[in-house]
């Protein structure tokens, strides 16, 4: 497959989002809402489950199954409230030595008034540097669209994952064309420039693992999730942390 | 030498013509803002503020360093990093070229070591005119070199941020550094070191959704520009057309995300006075 068609698979409107993965892989899962600051995000869907008998904090970006419910769930599209949602979870995580896996799929964080309003670069901000020290293990997956600091607002990790036809980017394709060539039809040109397909990033170092889209999916993704959380579960929290620092010092390539 | 406006200007200054002072002519500017005319020694001796209406002019990073440092104490890091073109990308190679020769820098961003009002600073000043201070792997790498020196010796930060965001050209590996510098930024707080940021026109994007809001106080130029996503986008997402003041350091400052709005001409004084207040001994610390 080309680019531009993992861009259009991870668009695709028929595709699994967030919800399925929370159903299929752990069981009584409860969902928990709000920031306790401004009001709750239906963008983001977070809680607490089992892994088999393990449990886990658990928060995905979800962009809704019917047209109404896309619509309600600002298709992905997290405010800041969301992301302040999302990290309120990761610390109760954190206090109860549970796991956090997240599920990303966002075309991007809203661009919008109140999203400006309410800080929506601070949110991410805040996302990234407590992520960075959380004492607990965190394993972000992405499962769809990871459109740039508003994927990466979920996607601070000890591990980050990629299903095959995933893409993870700076920029839109279509932004990224109407910048480079001013020309917005360019999209096939600029996916590829990119290297936004989880192959490219697993070249480049940023990714761990690819996760094939077959039949197999969510029990394979639940197997690689016991394997490597009973791994992390020796890890010293510490060390974790330095660790997950590391992992994201070394990313970057310039002469000296 | 007069530099070239930067192709990739921000919203609301594509087209405004942007000149920097030069030391060896006496020329005239027009003030975006007021369009009133403005000699150039004028604008110098006023800290490139209009005159008339306090617009703040875009200065290059070392505008910055010499108005913010004690005299000759900065001792610049890390100046021999460039950047490479990563991903094969198209044009940026010759981006780079043009960047440097518009900025007479090597990327995006001066780090080093000074004194302000003899506090010895870890500084980092963001340069407007090297693609509009945006992040790659080197703006990621100095930043994250400047706090982690800044841990073992025990320093405070202070930081001047203009950024149009990650760098597109570097894809990826820019969005990175965004997690990059956070962490440091984290360390460095972790370890009960000052922070200060101060915000100026414009910062936005990447910089901004990170090390930019994550100052422990977070000063702003008056009328700085200050956003996640840049107005035309959101324009284009939302179908209307956006207030004046909108993003505007008053703005934030009015929806309780900076602590400050702090004219140029005052910030020397005003930083030195937070730096001495957070001193060893200033606070309760013998506890």
């Amino acid at each position: 497959m080309t680019a531009y068609e993992k861009v259009a698979a991870a668009r695709a409107k028929d595709r699994f989002t967030s919800v399925d993965f929370i159903h299929l892989i752990f069981s009584d899962f409860t969902e928990m809402h709000g920031d306790r600051r401004f009001g709750d995000d239906p963008a983001v869907v977070s809680g607490i489950a089992r892994l088999d008998t393990l449990c886990v904090t658990v928060i995905g970006i979800e962009k809704g199954k019917t047209v109404k419910e896309k619509a309600e769930r600002n298709f992905g599209s997290v405010h800041p409230e969301g992301y302040r949602k999302a990290l309120r979870q990761m610390k109760l995580a954190e206090k109860f030595k549970r796991p956090v896996i997240c599920f990303v799929d966002t075309s991007g964080a809203y661009c919008g008034i109140g999203a400006e309003e309410r800080g929506q670069g601070q949110a991410i901000a805040e996302n990234l540097m407590e992520m960075m020290t959380l004492k607990i293990p965190v394993i972000s997956i992405l499962i769809g669209e990871g459109g740039s600091g508003g994927a990466l607002a979920l996607a601070v990790a000890d591990e980050v994952w990629m299903l095959e036809n995933a893409i993870y980017s700076v920029i839109s394709p279509e932004g990224c064309a109407s910048i480079l060539w001013k020309d917005s039809n360019k999209v096939k040109e600029a996916s590829a420039c990119l290297k936004m397909t989880a192959e490219d990033l697993y070249a480049l170092g940023v990714i761990e693992k690819i996760i094939p889209e077959n039949k197999d999916l969510f029990a394979n993704i639940k197997k690689e999730l016991m394997v490597v959380l009973a791994k992390y579960k020796a890890c010293c929290t510490e060390e974790l942390a330095q660790k997950r620092y590391m992992r994201f010092r070394r990313i970057g390539d310039f002469y000296d | 030498m007069i530099f070239k406006k930067p192709s990739n200007a921000l919203e609301g200054h594509t087209r405004i013509e942007i000149k920097t002072i030069s030391e060896e002519m006496e020329v005239s500017f027009s003030c975006p803002k007021c369009k009133k005319r403005i000699g150039g020694n004028e604008l110098r001796e006023n800290m490139h503020i209009c005159p008339y209406c306090r617009y703040h002019f875009r200065i290059h990073a070392r505008q910055r360093i010499d108005m913010i440092c004690d005299e000759n104490t900065f001792t610049e890091t890390d100046k021999t990093l460039v950047s490479k073109n990563i991903l094969h990308f198209p044009e940026y190679d010759n981006k780079l070229k043009t960047a440097m020769l518009e900025s007479a820098e090597k990327d995006g961003v001066v780090c080093g070591i000074c004194e302000i009002d003899k506090n010895k600073t870890a500084l980092f000043v963001m340069e407007p005119f090297f693609m509009m201070g945006s992040m790659g792997s080197v703006v990621g790498e100095k930043i994250t070199r400047l706090f982690e020196m800044a841990v073992s010796e025990h320093l405070p930060v202070v930081g001047f941020t203009v950024s149009g965001g990650a760098r597109m050209q570097e894809g990826i590996i820019s969005l990175m550094q965004m997690a990059k510098t956070s962490g440091a930024v984290k360390r460095h707080s972790d370890a009960g070191n000052l922070y200060v940021c101060v915000l100026t026109d414009p910062t936005t994007g990447g910089v901004t959704a990170s090390f930019a809001m994550e100052g422990d106080i977070i000063l702003a130029e008056p009328g700085a520009l200050i956003g996640f996503a840049g107005p035309r986008v959101i324009e284009q997402t939302i179908h209307k057309k956006l207030p004046e003041e909108f993003q505007k350091a008053e703005f934030l400052l009015k929806k309780g995300f900076v602590d400050d709005i702090v004219d140029r001409r005052r910030q020397k004084g005003y930083i030195a006075k937070i730096l001495n207040m957070h001193n060893r001994g200033a606070g309760y610390d013998c506890l």
